[in-house]
């Protein structure tokens, strides 16, 4: 039984020219406000690159996707590329129907 | 007809406050000394003259004056009944005046008096009627509730505790009362040389006479089988004496086999119940045999007929409750999809649960079951397959309150039921689909009101190497407004900013499940969300 309420945080880090926002708990409705200040975080730091780290997140449902759809579509608008990282095949699968894997690159 | 039951004062000088008028309320006697009273029922018939006449002039009138061709005027000319009480237009009762003790004629004042007291009186008279007819239809609600519950008690004492457990047969049963009908009954008798008896009966009526008369029919059926091995013996000497017992326009009908588990021989005797189905390995088969309900007329001679269950067969018997189950279109569920249904499900154990579900998707999720649905299945073990699974016989049912986050509750309980079923890939899917679903039930249809929950139902249905398949099913209860299509969301549209980034739930739901389906009704949506266990679609 999960009575825990949903669970977000994002931390950012700078390796190597590449800003990479690290995930724990869920993508969903209540993450919006955590995941963009991660995002304007890393692109502050003016990277040549971002990496999303879904190797802690246990969660996405389809409002997460949509966050992920805006948070693509700002760094496309920077011309900052997107890596995914450490999705389980369930979400690698979800991506590739949803075609995000077509604008992020999947590690 | 229209009765006004009062008492009436006698004119006798000992009477006190001769003068007053006085309401004829049964309540007031209490102050006047009864042997001064003499009871009267007023009875006025539904065409006297005199009630177009208070609804024209609801007002007081002199009855010993009045010039109307109305019995009821004549019997309160006797009576001398003046003063109509007349609350909308509907005469509720009267107030009673004799003549004055002085002998004098009523004054104007004393009529106007009157005309006030009336005004006053009668709305007040109409609560309390009123008061009255609504305690008096509680305690006939309750009256039926409590009938249906003894009703439900006796049946419940009558049907079988067990299932015959026979070496090289399995044998269901299922039955589900309506809410407020009480009239199938099942039965298993058990004779000395092995053979067992199966009876499937329907009582007309319902109720405490109904389960009545299913207690008797039982015993008689239990009574003659003991004596007579024919089971159209057993149904007519059933018939002979319950003719003589059954109240008038009740009657039975009662479908009764002798099976001999060492054979598969099976003889049969039908008496008006619907014709049970036989599935063979060439088809589906009706067990037809004619002969009138039980109950109705003595000497009836009852057709028998024989057939024998090949290893693999199977017998269902059941009741009107399915086949005339009504969908929200009124079609009937009916004899012929029964028999096609049939014709597609080899599996005797997972057959009810099969049935159910094709009755539930046939209905819709806002049924309200009309009557008893009754089946008793009898296979003979032998050609089917041999990997059949240990499944659920009803489906696992929960509600999920209707709050953001909450879906996860739904997805845990769905992992749950459905365990290593699915493999875990596909159990991954499933459980998306059904947090989508239920998001969607939550939110949009149910609008995140905690008092309106999510429903889900998971049915697991049939066996692995044939059409088995693990069926959610979710319903909200914001129905009328129609669901959004399940459009192709359109990335570069959303990564452009030409259309909402959101709009992903119907789209990854098609995408996760093998069959996804749609009903509505003016209550509710429900989505129904099927994998198939067969591991080919992964």
């Amino acid at each position: 039984m999960v009575e825990k309420k949903a669970v977000f945080m994002a931390k950012t880090k700078l390796a190597e020219e590449t800003a990479v926002i690290l995930m724990l708990g869920e993508i969903n409705q209540d993450t919006d406000d955590a995941l963009m200040t991660a995002y304007a975080d890393a692109a502050a730091m003016q990277p040549a690159a971002i990496t999303l780290d879904f190797s802690e997140v246990d969660y996405i449902n389809s409002t997460g996707i949509a966050l992920i759809v805006g948070l693509l579509a700002k760094a496309r608008a920077a011309h900052i590329p997107l890596t995914a990282v450490g999705l389980s095949p369930h979400y690698r699968e979800i991506f590739t129907i949803t075609r995000l894997s077509d604008f992020i690159q999947i590690q | 007809m229209t009765t006004l039951r009062g008492f009436w004062r006698s004119k006798t000088k000992a009477a006190p406050a001769a003068e007053t008028p006085r309401i004829l309320n049964t309540t007031e006697t209490a102050v006047i000394p009864p042997t001064a009273l003499i009871p009267i029922d007023l009875d006025i018939a539904p065409n006297d003259p005199l009630l177009a006449y208070i609804r024209q002039n609801p007002a007081v009138f002199d009855a010993a004056q009045l010039k109307l061709d109305s019995p009821a005027v004549a019997a309160m000319r006797q009576a001398g009944v003046r003063l109509p009480l007349v609350s909308q237009g509907e005469l509720i009762g009267l107030i009673n005046l004799g003549q004055r003790l002085s002998d004098q004629e009523y004054s104007s004042d004393d009529y106007r008096l009157m005309n006030d007291l009336a005004t006053q009186a009668a709305p007040a008279l109409r609560i309390a009627q009123l008061v009255q007819q609504q305690k008096l239809e509680a305690v006939e609600r309750e009256r039926i509730a409590q009938e249906l519950r003894v009703a439900r008690l006796i049946q419940q004492t009558l049907l079988p505790q067990e299932l015959p457990a026979l070496a090289g047969w399995g044998v269901s049963s299922y039955y589900q009362p309506a809410r407020a009908v009480v009239g199938d009954f099942y039965d298993f008798l058990y004779f000395p040389d092995g053979k067992v008896g199966f009876i499937v009966a329907d009582v007309t009526d319902k109720g405490v006479p109904a389960a009545l008369v299913m207690a008797t029919t039982r015993t008689l059926l239990r009574a003659a089988a003991e004596r007579l091995e024919a089971p159209g013996a057993v149904l007519a000497r059933t018939n002979d004496v319950l003719v003589q017992e059954i109240p008038p326009k009740m009657f039975v009908t009662c479908f009764y086999a002798v099976l001999d588990p060492a054979t598969g021989h099976l003889r049969y005797a039908n008496a008006g119940h619907d014709v049970p189905y036989h599935h063979t390995g060439q088809g589906v088969v009706e067990l037809r045999a004619t002969g009138m309900p039980l109950g109705l007329m003595p000497g009836m001679a009852y057709d028998e007929k024989e057939t024998t269950l090949a290893p693999g067969d199977y017998v269902l018997l059941y009741s009107d409750g399915l086949v005339e189950a009504h969908n929200p279109a009124r079609g009937m569920f009916g004899f012929p999809r029964l028999q096609s249904l049939l014709s597609t499900h080899a599996d005797g154990a997972t057959l009810h649960h099969f049935l159910l579900a094709e009755l539930a998707a046939f209905t819709g999720p806002a049924w309200e079951q009309e009557d008893d649905v009754t089946l008793v299945t009898m296979q003979r073990e032998g050609a089917v397959n041999s990997e059949q699974l240990t499944v659920n016989s009803h489906p696992v049912e929960f509600e999920i309150p209707s709050a953001p986050g909450n879906e996860r509750l739904a997805m845990a309980r769905v992992a749950e039921v459905v365990g290593d079923l699915l493999p875990a890939s596909r159990l991954e899917k499933l459980k998306t689909a059904v947090a989508e679903a239920t998001m969607n039930a939550m939110e949009h249809g149910n609008l995140y009101d905690p008092d309106k929950p999510a429903r889900l139902k998971v049915f697991v249905e049939e066996a692995p190497t044939s059409t088995g398949s693990v069926r959610v099913t979710i319903t909200d209860q914001g129905g009328g407004k129609p669901l959004q299509p399940a459009a192709t969301p359109d990335l570069e549209a959303k990564l452009a900013g030409e259309q909402s980034p959101r709009g992903w739930g119907l789209f990854l739901i098609q995408a996760m499940v093998d069959e996804m389906h749609v009903h509505q009704d003016d209550q509710h949506h429900t989505i129904e969300l099927v994998m198939h266990l067969a591991d080919d679609h992964a």
